[in-house]
């Protein structure tokens, strides 16, 4: 009897530790449901297959993402170890405690020259120079061009333009050359348009696309530093490009106020403009030919320049970070080990993954890999974001409320709308606390 | 048979007093009821209006602080809050007199005999039968300036619809209207088909006009029922969300509900959220306070 209630205690125990142990063996990333999500499934796969560690990469639809983590970061919860978090969380997520403080990580891995300098600045460090890092620059990303090379390299459509402008027809390098080209070819009778653009208010959508043109122009937000925004976000500069922006409206297709990357992407696949803004990740779907019956005829181009040279873009894209509620936070600092490695960051490019290790993005290999990842690399080193206070998403509602009416509507004027925005910007750093 | 029903009265006191009292029924029934109720209506209720004199954010872990009115205050002087309660009072009032108007006038051609009446009247409903969200994303096609059927039909060209800050709204208004007109029909045959027939032969006999018996029989008589549906729909069209928030996102769309869940889940501002949604829920009894005052109006008449 004796012998037989010692053995259950030990079946017992045993199943403890075995239950134990395979918990430990398990890591959860939850992410946006997007073809890098699905990248980043298959390179866990081959960490599963080296360390025995499974790791399943959780999706949710881009329009709940936001809404679904910070329910489940505000619930203590620990369904997730790690999330693929928006560059803007950084400073909700980092005050609120929901982020593992990663700085020793980076410095004990020299990530900050590992990793491109501006994904580091802008998915990482909270508050602004502070060396202060919260996620590893993960899907590296930000906002470029494709384009219809059979349009552009038409004999008659370059003399036809060359005669109208003066100058020959090619992916723009400016600005003014891009609302030269989205005019010529906009013909509403034949149902082609100019361009397509973002447009979509009810994220960061249109936010994005006119930050393109602000940062081009020289222009600027803010002062990241100070919370100044006066003289700033509605300087001249800004008003000129959100103007542009506003002319650039009036040359996509109809119906277009509500069109974010599924749209954009749409617009070359299915005739509809000769050049269509979206982010570097849903560039792989233009190159498909499964997916784009204009595939051999599409290219690509880096955002252009403002009038004074000056060639920024618009920062997508997500740093990975171990949330704090997270029961298997050992394990998942060895996953992060095992990610910023040379040969995983190589490895995560070639899956379609946009490595953000500045060797890999540096090296002619990765550069020649696809007809855009040259225009990627350029853009990656001239990047900007839109503010990573905790207040983001209050911002970035009120910019849609005020850039919206005139960018769609043309109500009012563009210095109106900046205006009535730096005064709301304003007021908002002032319930915080932060520009007293 | 007399001594049959006081043996099977007698078997049902006997059940009862082994055990199925009022008392007991109460016990295992309504008490839990009511604990479910206190529970999962009462208890946030309350919680949350304890959170609305408060600046909690429920996507900070910062301590919550006691701010008495100042969220009241700040929303009742908020000119945007302001612009969305005017925007959904456009809304309630064009897609409640449309579906009055259109539901009302279905059951009315209805209410005479037809062939496959019952058919059609069950094809009639078929809209509010379906989720919103597929009605929003079905009127979101038919809508399309490029490929929809709306503007083919009328003739349109490339009319925009939904991407119009002038004309959003009213498109989100008949789509409501389309869904929830049968509602309105459903009900108002209910009470036409209660009027009783004497009163028309009556009215024939006097030699009354259609108008007449309109308004001195059908309408006053079938009124009772019909504020009940206008209750319903206009309760259900201040709270819209669903089909504006899919259909467009103009800000001239933005009804008091999106304008609450971006507050909420998007600004994670929860403490004035809280206080936005008593002040929604004021409004409500408010208008539904007058509705329900008149409704007994007419009752009495």
């Amino acid at each position: 009897m004796r012998k037989t209630m010692t053995g259950l205690i030990a079946g017992v125990g045993l199943m403890w530790a075995c239950g134990t142990s395979a918990q430990a063996q398990e890591l959860t990333i939850f992410w946006a449901e997007w073809d890098p999500a699905n990248y980043l499934q298959e390179l866990a796969n081959e960490y599963e297959a080296e360390t025995g560690v499974k790791v399943t990469v959780e999706t949710t639809p881009w329009s709940d993402f936001q809404t679904k983590a910070f329910t489940e970061f505000n619930a203590k919860g620990s369904a997730y170890d790690l999330v693929v978090g928006d560059s803007q969380w950084i400073g909700a997520a980092s005050e609120a405690g929901h982020y593992v403080d990663l700085t020793e990580f980076f410095t004990k891995h020299n990530l900050t020259q590992v990793m491109a300098p501006a994904t580091v600045k802008y998915y990482s460090e909270y508050p602004a120079n502070s060396k202060k890092y919260w996620s590893v620059p993960a899907e590296g990303d930000a906002v470029g061009w494709s384009y219809r090379k059979d349009w552009f390299e038409d004999p008659k459509e370059m003399e036809a333009f060359k005669a109208k402008y003066g100058y020959d027809l090619a992916p723009p390098k400016t600005w003014a050359q891009m609302r030269d080209i989205a005019e010529f070819f906009h013909r509403p009778d034949q149902k082609r348009y100019g361009i397509a653009i973002y447009t979509d208010n009810s994220y960061d959508g249109l936010v994005m696309g006119v930050e393109n043109a602000i940062f081009s122009f020289g222009g600027e937000l803010g002062d990241y530093q100070n919370y100044k925004v006066d003289g700033i976000v509605n300087s001249e500069k800004n008003v000129k490009a959100l103007e542009l922006y506003r002319e650039l409206y009036g040359f996509t297709p109809p119906g277009w106020a509500k069109s974010f990357f599924v749209e954009n992407n749409q617009a070359i696949t299915e005739n509809l403009a000769a050049m269509s803004m979206n982010y570097f990740a849903f560039f792989p779907a233009l190159v498909n030919e499964a997916s784009n019956p204009n595939a051999k005829v599409t290219g690509f181009f880096a955002n252009p320049a403002g009038p004074n040279g000056e060639q920024f873009a618009a920062l997508g894209g997500q740093g990975i970070s171990i949330i704090s509620y997270s029961k298997n936070q050992e394990e998942a600092m060895k996953f992060l080990e095992w990610f910023i490695k040379d040969e995983t960051q190589k490895r995560w490019a070639e899956l379609g993954g946009y490595t953000a290790s500045a060797k890999v993005l540096e090296s002619p290999e990765f550069q020649n890999a696809t007809p855009y990842n040259k225009a990627f690399y350029e853009t990656m080193f001239k990047v900007k974001d839109f503010w990573a206070t905790p207040e983001y998403a209050e911002l970035l509602i009120q910019m849609n409320q005020r850039i919206y009416p005139f960018v769609t509507a043309g109500q009012g004027s563009a210095k109106e709308a900046l205006d009535a925005l730096a005064a709301d910007w304003n007021a908002t750093f002032k319930k915080y606390g932060r520009n007293k | 048979m007399a001594t049959a029903v006081m043996t099977s009265l007698d078997t049902k006191s006997r059940a009862a007093s082994r055990g199925m009292s009022d008392i007991r029924i109460r016990n295992l029934f309504i008490i839990p009821t009511i604990l479910f109720l206190i529970v999962f209506n009462i208890f946030p209720l309350i919680y949350s209006l304890g959170y609305s004199f408060t600046d909690f954010r429920a996507s900070s872990n910062a301590p919550v602080n006691f701010v008495g009115l100042q969220n009241y205050r700040e929303l009742l002087n908020d000119p945007f809050i302001w612009s969305n309660f005017a925007i959904t009072a456009k809304y309630v009032i064009v897609s409640v007199t449309g579906q009055v108007i259109v539901g009302f006038g279905t059951a009315m051609l209805l209410n005479r005999d037809i062939p496959m009446k019952g058919l059609l009247t069950t094809l009639l409903l078929l809209p509010m039968m379906l989720s919103m969200a597929v009605v929003g994303l079905f009127w979101k096609l038919l809508y399309d300036p490029s490929f929809g059927i709306i503007n083919y039909t009328l003739g349109l060209g490339s009319f925009e619809w939904l991407s119009n800050p002038d004309v959003a709204l009213y498109a989100v208004a008949i789509t409501d209207i389309w869904m929830w007109s049968p509602f309105v029909m459903l009900l108002s045959l209910a009470g036409l088909s209660a009027v009783p027939k004497h009163l028309y032969e009556a009215a024939a006999i006097d030699r009354a006009g259609p108008f007449y018996t309109f308004f001195r029989i059908t309408l006053p008589l079938v009124a009772p029922i019909l504020m009940i549906a206008i209750i319903f729909r206009t309760m259900e069209a201040f709270k819209t969300f669903d089909l504006a928030y899919i259909l467009t996102s103009q800000p001239t769309t933005e009804v008091i509900s999106i304008r609450l869940y971006k507050m909420a889940f998007q600004e994670w501002q929860t403490g004035r959220s809280c206080a936005l949604a008593y002040i929604v829920l004021i409004m409500i009894l408010a208008i539904t306070n007058i509705y329900v005052k008149y409704l007994n109006k007419v009752k009495e008449r």
